[in-house]
Order: C-alpha cells, then sequence, then structure tokens
C-alpha cells in the first residue's frame, strides 16, 4: 500500500513537469522548427556574431528588448519601433535576446531608427554626450585613448575638452563589430505571410 | 509585560505540551540523533550561503546605485551594470536561497522521517561542488562569459558542475525518505521530494537542451518560471507549513487543504512560464496557455494562504516573542500577496503596462525576498540553535535584522510597484518622450536604492550574528532569543 502511494506521487509528480515541458516547449519545437528564414532576412556576418558576443558580454539585454509589440499592445506601433515582431525574425538568432526590460527603447530596428555610425560610437563611449538625460552606463574599455590612430581605425569626434591635448580617442574592434551588429538589426522587410504560428492577423 | 499577553503565552505553551503530550522522552532523545546526524552537513549549507547572500546583495545594490548613477565605477568593465546585475541575480538564487534552501530541506527531511540522514558523506561533495559552480559561474559572468539568457547566464560547464552536485544533496534525501520511521508523510515532505525530483530535470533539460529563435525564448522562461515552481516556492512552503504548526504548537488547519494545495501546484505552476512573453513574437495559443494557468494559480494560493492564515489566526500575539514565526508569517503573507499579484500580472490588460518596466522587478522582489528569503531567515534562527546547541546571544540583533529587512523589502517592493506602474502608462502613451519615461523613474529608483542598503544593513546584523554564535562569543542562553520575555531566561 506504502509503495503504491510512493510510486503514485513520484509518478504524478514526473507526470506533471512532463507535461509542462510538452506544451510550452516540445510542442512549439516542432511547430516552429518549420519556420523558413524569411526573404529579407540575412545571415549574421562573422564581424556581426562578434558584435553580438560583445552585446551579450556587456548585458545590453537587461535594459533593451529585442521584440516589437503589435498595434493595440502597448504603443511601439506610435513610436515608430517597427512592424510587429514574428518567430521568422529570430531563425539565426542564437541565444535569443528578446528581453524582458526596457529600461532602453527597444532594439529590433535600431539599425532602421539610428544610421549613423559615429551616433553610436559616441554613445557607448558616453551615452550623455549625444542624450543628455540618458542613464545608460559608459563602455570606455571598448575604446582606447592614444597619440595617434592606425590607419583602419576609426577615430571618435568627442565634443568639447575631454580628450586630453594631443591625443585621440580610437574605436578597438570590439566596439566596431558591436556597432555593426546595432546596424544590422533591421526587420523592415515584409513579414512572411500567413505565419503558421500566429492567429493574430485573421 | 502586560498581564494578558503573559497568559497567552503560558496558554500557548500549554497547547504546545498537550500537542506533544503523545511524545516520550524517547523523541526528544531522537531529535537530539536526527539532529546530529545532519549538524555538520546543515551548518555548511548555511555558512556558505551567507557568504552568498553578503556577494549577492552587495552585487544587487551596486546594480541598484547604478541605475541613477550611470557614471559611478563606469571605468570598470566586470561591474558595470549589464555584468553585475546578472551576477547578482545568479549569487542570491544559485548560492544564498539554493543553499540555505538545501540546508533547510536536509534537516526537516531528518525531522519528518523521523531517522537519522542516510548517506550524510554524499552532501559534503553536494555542498562542495555547488560552491565552487557558483563561483565558478559568477566568475564567467562577471569577466565577459555570460550566456546571455536571464536566469541560465551561467556556462554550462558551471551548469553541469551545479547539476552533479544536486545529485549528491537528492540522494541522501531520497535514502533518508526510503528509510523513514512514519506512516503518514507530512505536506513539508511533499514538497521536498517533489523538488529534489523536478530540480535536476529541468536544470538539465534548460542546460543541455538545443532550441532555435523564440522556442529558446519559451524554454528560457519555462526554464525561468520553473526555477520558482520546482525549487524556490516549494522550498518556502515546506519552511512555512513546518515552522507555523511548531512554532505555534497548533496543527495545521486543514489536510484536505494542503492536498489539494499541492497537486494543483504541481499541475499549474510549470505551465505559467510564457506569460513572461506576452505581446511578444510566439504563437497566441502558447501565450494563452500560460494566461489560463497563472491565473489557475489561484486555488493552489488560496488553498496554501487559507490553510496558513487559519492556523496562525488568534495566534498573533505571539509573533511579539518568536523570532522565527515573526520572519515565516511575514514571509507567508508574501507567498499570498506575490502569487495572486502574479496572477493578475498575467493578464493580458494588465500586462500590457506592467511588462519591461520595474514593476517587475519590484514583484520578483516581494516573492524571492519577502517570501523566500524571509522564511529562510526564520528557518536558520530555529535550525541554528539545535545544531550547535548555543542559543543566539543578542535579541536585539535578530529584531534589528528583521525591522530593517522588513522595511527595506517593503521599500523596495512600494517604490518600484508605483514607479513601475508609472513608467509602464509612460512607455505606453506616445505623447511622452520615451527618454521621459525613463527620467521619470529615477526617483523611485533613488527609494529602491534606499530600501536596498537597509536589507543589505540587515544582512550584515545577521551574518555577524551568525559568526558570534558559531565562535560561541557573547552571553550564553537558555531559552530563544525571544523578542519579549515570555518566560524567565537567565544569561549566565
Amino acid at each position: 500500500m506504502m509503495f503504491i502511494r510512493s510510486f503514485v506521487f513520484f509518478f504524478g509528480v514526473l507526470a506533471t513537469l512532463l507535461l509542462g515541458w510538452a506544451a510550452l516547449v516540445g510542442i512549439p519545437d516542432i511547430m516552429i522548427s518549420e519556420v523558413k528564414p524569411p526573404e529579407g532576412l540575412e545571415r549574421y556576418t562573422a564581424e556581426e556574431l562578434f558584435g553580438r558576443q560583445i552585446y551579450i558580454r556587456e548585458g545590453c539585454l537587461y535594459c533593451h528588448s529585442q521584440q516589437v509589440r503589435p498595434e493595440g499592445f502597448g504603443a511601439d506601433q506610435d513610436r515608430l519601433w517597427g512592424r510587429p515582431s514574428v518567430p521568422a525574425d529570430y531563425v539565426y538568432d542564437r541565444p535569443h535576446l528578446l528581453g524582458t526590460m526596457r529600461t532602453g527603447p527597444d532594439l529590433m530596428n535600431i539599425g532602421v531608427r539610428q544610421t549613423s555610425v559615429s551616433w553610436h560610437m559616441l554613445h557607448l563611449y558616453d551615452p550623455r554626450l549625444v542624450v543628455e538625460e540618458s542613464t545608460m552606463p559608459p563602455y570606455p574599455w571598448l575604446f582606447e585613448v592614444k597619440r595617434t590612430a592606425g590607419p583602419d581605425e576609426y577615430i571618435l569626434d568627442v565634443p568639447g575638452n575631454r580628450v586630453p591635448e594631443g591625443k585621440v580617442v580610437v574605436a578597438t574592434p570590439e566596439a566596431e563589430a558591436l556597432v555593426e551588429y546595432l546596424l544590422s538589426l533591421d526587420r523592415s522587410f515584409d513579414a512572411p505571410q500567413r505565419e503558421v504560428t500566429n492567429d493574430d492577423d485573421e | 509585560m502586560t498581564q494578558e499577553s503573559k497568559t497567552n503565552v503560558n496558554e500557548a505553551t500549554e497547547r504546545a505540551k498537550a500537542f506533544h503530550q503523545h511524545e516520550t522522552m524517547d523523541d526528544t532523545e531522537l531529535r537530539i540523533k536526527i539532529d546530529e546526524s545532519v549538524t555538520s552537513q546543515t551548518a555548511i549549507f548555511f555558512a556558505t550561503s551567507l557568504f552568498w547572500l553578503l556577494i549577492g546583495s552587495i552585487f544587487g545594490l551596486i546594480a541598484s546605485y547604478k541605475m541613477h548613477w550611470p557614471d559611478w565605477l563606469g571605468e570598470y568593465a566586470v561591474l558595470t551594470f549589464g555584468r553585475i546585475r546578472p551576477a547578482h541575480l545568479n549569487t542570491v538564487a544559485y548560492g544564498w536561497i539554493s543553499l540555505a534552501g538545501a540546508g533547510t530541506l536536509l534537516w526537516m527531511t531528518s525531522r519528518l522521517t523521523r531517522v537519522p540522514l542516510q548517506w550524510g558523506w554524499m552532501l559534503y561533495i553536494s555542498a562542495f561542488l555547488w560552491n565552487v559552480g557558483v563561483a565558478f559561474g559568477t566568475a564567467a559572468i562577471l569577466f565577459g562569459y555570460s550566456r546571455g539568457m536571464e536566469w541560465l547566464e551561467f556556462p554550462r560547464i558551471a551548469g553541469a558542475i551545479i547539476a552533479v552536485g544536486f545529485v549528491f544533496f537528492a540522494l541522501p534525501i531520497l535514502k533518508t525518505f526510503v528509510r523513514r520511521k512514519v506512516k503518514h508523510i507530512y505536506v513539508s515532505l511533499w514538497y521536498i521530494l517533489a523538488s529534489v525530483v523536478w530540480f535536476p530535470l529541468l536544470y538539465l533539460t534548460a542546460n543541455f537542451g538545443h532550441y532555435q529563435g523564440v522556442v529558446e525564448a519559451g524554454m528560457n522562461w519555462w526554464y525561468g518560471h520553473n526555477l520558482l515552481t520546482v525549487w524556490v516556492t516549494p522550498i518556502g512552503l515546506a519552511i512555512a507549513y513546518y515552522f507555523l504548526p511548531k512554532v505555534i504548537g497548533r496543527p495545521i488547519y486543514s489536510y484536505y487543504l494542503s492536498l489539494l494545495g499541492f497537486w494543483s501546484f504541481a499541475l499549474f505552476y510549470n505551465w505559467n512560464g510564457i506569460h513572461h512573453l506576452i505581446g511578444g513574437p510566439l504563437p497566441t495559443w502558447l501565450v494563452t496557455v500560460s494566461i489560463v494557468a497563472s491565473v489557475m494559480m489561484v486555488i493552489p494560493v488560496l488553498a496554501v494562504a487559507v490553510n496558513h492564515h487559519m492556523t496562525t489566526f488568534k495566534h498573533f500575539n505571539m509573533l511579539k516573542y518568536s523570532p522565527t514565526l515573526r520572519f515565516t508569517v511575514f514571509g507567508a503573507m508574501s507567498y499570498t500577496a506575490v502569487s495572486l499579484q502574479g496572477s493578475a500580472m498575467a493578464l493580458r490588460s494588465i500586462n500590457e503596462v506592467t511588462h519591461f518596466t520595474h514593476y517587475t522587478v519590484g514583484h520578483a522582489h516581494l516573492g524571492v525576498y519577502a517570501f523566500s528569503t524571509m522564511l529562510l531567515f526564520g528557518a536558520i534562527y530555529y535550525i541554528m540553535p539545535r545544531l550547535s546547541k548555543w542559543e543566539w546571544p543578542y535579541p536585539r540583533l535578530v529584531r534589528l535584522h528583521f525591522w530593517l529587512t522588513a522595511i527595506g523589502v517593503i521599500i523596495y517592493v512600494v517604490a518600484l510597484t508605483i514607479g513601475g506602474w508609472y513608467q509602464g502608462l509612460n512607455m505606453n502613451n506616445s505623447d511622452v518622450s520615451f527618454i521621459d519615461s525613463v527620467v521619470k523613474t529615477i526617483p523611485y529608483l533613488y527609494l529602491r536604492s534606499l530600501g536596498g542598503t537597509l536589507m543589505v544593513a540587515g544582512h550584515l546584523i545577521f551574518i555577524y550574528h551568525f559568526v558570534l554564535m558559531v565562535k560561541r562569543a557573547g552571553p550564553r542562553r537558555f531559552a530563544p532569543p525571544w523578542f519579549k520575555k515570555p518566560v524567565e531566561e537567565s544569561a549566565v
């Protein structure tokens, strides 16, 4: 009797967890693995992937989401952050960077909204140079202050007299890759017609 | 002390005696034997958990200050917000809560099965591996090797070390359960047994599964929320179910409610995770399933709430005396609050405002701090004197610890709840510029830092007191550190 009871208990406990896994992970995995990469979505280049690693390393995802909400749910559409995101937008994303926080704005289409390399460089070096009220941290370790820049190096146009006399601020390869990645964030192409999984647009 | 409260305490003592009257002298001896069988293992888990509590809460405080002083310590890569914040979450979740929880669970398991702990040597390996895993994983985050998924930032190697450590924790618990000398299995033990089966499965699926794109996001939040389902919440509920009746001296209000509470909890809770992705690019049915399950959580929550609060009801006067009870009741009440809030937050209309804001962070701390952490404090206050055979030397420090953490977390949660809601309304109103939605949260973020500072001050006092106790410094006491004096105590 006691044995049967224990068996039922452990069986029940296992079953509840596996059911939840099947519903929330297993079945969606089967359904969504059929999603094809849409036309217009390009694979990340090696440099963009390196930039994406920097994005992860510095924890950008803790303040910036990469998912645009549909009309009627929040103000993403009014803020012109791009069309609502669909599963096909993420086929090349691993790990996913959907994010859960918007201490800063959504970045799903930042490559469309802000195309200026110099803006991004200054913004990473010290966000308050370009957005006075920003609460974003600075990332000085992505830059180097030195006497002369190499031939291929990007020199920042830092306003004011912050840089010591006779020195220049140049972007490290990490900063260049990160900006490259940010500029690649563009999901302005048309969403694939009839998303297999979304019944919203019917 | 008033005459009335003295009578109340005497009554409670009488009731406690009546409740335990079937026990003989052998029971006390057995309990001592049981406690001795887990002493060093539990103490190791507790001591290392306090180390992580200290580290983790300092990380949290730095992250909190940085939200309103973004240039503070701005030149150090390892301390940047995006690294220190996940380091905070992982050290408090896998270090503090997990290790303190493990220590409590193994002690309770022995007590509830009424046999000395079996295979106790495995727990040394467990504690060692677990600490190594957390240390390695935390260093990896700080030095830039995070996996980039919330709750799963530790590199896979660190995950594997922790998983093996967990197996060495689960085996002694299961072995002790098999050897049990009781017929009736108390509800706390259900939660313990379920969690030792659930946790390894969940942790392995999440750390070693391969998924792409949005499925990975789904898996991420199935895992993230389930860490609460299978581990953090069962620890808290096992503690509340154990200590409320124990300290009050009355049996739990209803066996059937605890049964209903447990199985509805097991059924509904692990379907909740996708409510973290409402409005996101996932199949609508998937999000809806999680919303429904989140609302269904009202059933287990009310079952547990009625059970706990009816047990405590009419005995609130005892909160004046017992430190353990005060922390436990605070935790049990927070559980009801945070769970009902969570169900509400899963509703699309509310989530539209709260998602992507500090409101969620407030909710998380109402759960993991006001509920779990406060219950763990209460449990450690009760268990440690029984292991070390030395009472807490200074009741005043216990009182200070309680008020600093209680007031601190209340300020914290209230500030972020109001500030986060306001932030959400601004964010959803395109007449307000986005940067304004950020700037307007800053006063609330200062308040959050204030609350956090009080909480950390409480931790420092607690850790100091813990060290005094272990070193047997301070006055020797022969009674628990009652806040008031229900019975005569003497300091030698």
